[in-house]
């Protein structure tokens, strides 16, 4: 079975929202981490003591999700629900190719290891 | 009726006679000035540790424990400092310039007051808060050579500094026959003897140190200023006991100087805010807390000498000196006082100083004098005096100091360990741990 790996970088205050609707889509399997970055919109300006600085990188949500092939477009409708407000800064996806998967606890393989 | 009358009277006119007795015998301990001037000592102790989170919220997370390093060990090495040498240098009967070695070690200093210091409580009491004093004002430097500066060459810095430094102008300034108190010079918490005093010795490390390697590059944002808005409020707090406990009494002075000290530091406060309001976009928490500071260096030197409404203008007004001078002047001119050790210090002392020869009345305080606002010119010259001839001396001897410790064993750290952080390459810690 073919496997995808989705990667989605999206605000943090939407994280909730996209939760919710993967649970809705059925996929449950999730790891968040906190990143800095930015695209478009710059960055954001900070001031200390007078000092301005711009460009600065913006906290951002990225998630990883393993999935099999027919989960992928259930994914990316999920994500986008959750993350879209329509305004520069929603974030991204990205799908790679997935080599394997190994379950620790069975030492399961493949498309059975993954959900 | 007639006859409890009459016991009464007697026993009045018996506390009246003890009362006169009281004051014919030598000096007298009051136990409410002790206690006071006591809690003050442990106020202005709770500064320095505050200091630390001030600047240690200020720094990037890998300099944050150099920074509580050098606070928390200025406290333990000066503590000791000053009871062995440092409080003799500075208190005791010597000439105009620097105190003798009468009181080595603590030498005689012990319950019986020191009338020329303060009559109602133990000298020992008048030296223990003077130590706090003593403490602080070297930790205050080090704002301005923070995350680049050997901790060795600190230590020996420091104490240099302290002996050659601290303790004569203190003695200058408050020690018996000192020749700035000679000359009626009012400083009434130490805006010359500290604020002038580190602000100086600040700007002088800042520039022959040089900048931090990334400065050029990019400012560097606090990692924490949750951090240093806890510093800038137990200062606050802290400064209680050292603008009341000036007074060496729980009396009517103590009082003032407690109320303009508030007054001062939310007047700066609420000033930096506005300013930051309209220069910057925004009012920012650190632009607030800087601007508190600020108010509190102003009012040291004034706080036992004007009302409230000197110390309002002192307040608003050291807002707008700092502000230019950490958000322009600074730039301008290129030179890293990282936290702004002489830009709130320095100017902030600056101003203190002159305005308490502006606004200083004896209507607040019979035994100070009154400033040019209220008629007296002369005291306006000392206090401008006071404050360049203190500038002056700290400045050379700073810089002869840190040439000195520069020679011997280098100042600062090397490239790679001031990129890795001092606390890792000077202390073999890290702050905060990434894995559980």
């Amino acid at each position: 079975m073919i496997m995808k790996l989705v990667i989605a970088i999206i605000q943090p205050h939407r994280l909730e929202q996209v939760k919710e609707e993967l649970y809705k889509e059925e996929v449950n399997l999730i790891t968040v981490s906190e990143v800095l970055g930015h695209g478009r919109q710059k960055g954001v300006t900070e001031v200390y003591r007078g000092f301005k600085e711009t460009g600065n990188l913006l906290r951002k949500i990225r998630l990883e999700i393993a999935v099999n092939d027919n989960f992928v477009e259930p994914t990316i409708r999920a994500i986008t629900k959750g993350a879209q407000s329509g305004k520069t800064g929603d974030g991204k996806i990205f799908i790679l190719p997935l080599e394997q998967c190994v379950r620790i606890r069975t030492g399961e393989r493949g498309g059975l290891a993954i959900g | 009726m007639k006859k409890s009358l009459m016991i009464i009277s007697v026993i009045l006119f018996l506390s009246a006679v003890n009362a006169f007795a009281g004051s014919d015998s030598s000096p007298k301990i009051d136990t409410g000035d002790t206690a006071w001037v006591l809690i003050c000592a442990a106020l202005v102790m709770l500064m320095t540790p505050g200091l630390a989170f001030f600047y240690g919220g200020l720094v990037r997370r890998k300099n944050v424990l150099g920074i509580l390093m050098q606070c928390f060990i200025a406290l333990a090495v000066l503590s000791l400092h000053w009871v062995i040498i440092g409080y003799s240098l500075s208190f005791s009967p010597g000439n105009g310039f620097i105190g003798g070695l009468k009181w080595f070690a603590l030498n005689g200093v012990g319950a019986e007051p020191y009338a020329d210091y303060a009559a109602t409580i133990p000298h020992s009491a008048f030296m223990i808060f003077q130590a706090m004093f003593a403490i602080i004002t070297p930790a205050l430097i080090i704002g301005a050579f923070a995350e680049r500066m050997k901790f060795s060459a600190f230590l020996i810095f420091t104490l240099l500094w302290a002996t050659f430094v601290y303790d004569p102008i203190a003695h200058m300034v408050w020690g018996v026959g000192g020749w700035l108190k000679g000359l009626g010079t009012l400083d009434f918490a130490g805006g010359t003897v500290v604020h002038i005093n580190d602000g100086i010795a600040a700007l002088v490390t800042a520039i022959v140190l040089g900048k931090r390697k990334s400065y050029d590059r990019h400012p560097t944002p606090p990692h924490n200023l949750p951090f240093s808005a806890l510093g800038a409020a137990l200062l606050w707090f802290g400064w209680f006991g050292f603008n009341a406990g000036s007074a060496l009494g729980a009396n009517g002075i103590a009082v003032n100087a407690f109320v303009v000290t508030n007054t001062a530091a939310a007047a700066a406060a609420l000033g930096w805010a506005m300013l930051d309001w309209l220069f910057n976009g925004k009012p920012t928490m650190l632009g607030t807390i800087s601007g508190a500071v600020a108010g509190l260096v102003a009012i040291t030197p004034a706080a036992g000498f004007v009302g409230i409404i000197g110390a309002i203008i002192i307040g608003l007004l050291v807002s707008v000196f700092c502000f230019i001078a950490v958000g322009f002047i600074k730039h301008k001119l290129g030179y890293d006082d990282s936290l702004d050790a002489f830009g709130i210090h320095g100017i902030g002392g600056i101003w203190g100083a002159v305005a308490t020869g502006l606004f200083a009345t004896k209507l607040i305080n019979p035994a100070g004098s009154d400033g040019l606002f209220f008629g007296n010119a002369g005291q306006f010259i000392v206090q401008l005096a006071a404050t360049a001839v203190t500038a002056g001396y700290t400045f050379i001897a700073t810089l002869i100091i840190y040439k000195l410790v520069d020679m011997v064993i280098g100042v600062r750290v090397g490239e790679e360990e001031e990129a890795m952080g001092l606390d890792l390459a000077q202390h073999n810690e890290r702050a905060y741990t990434m894995l559980e």
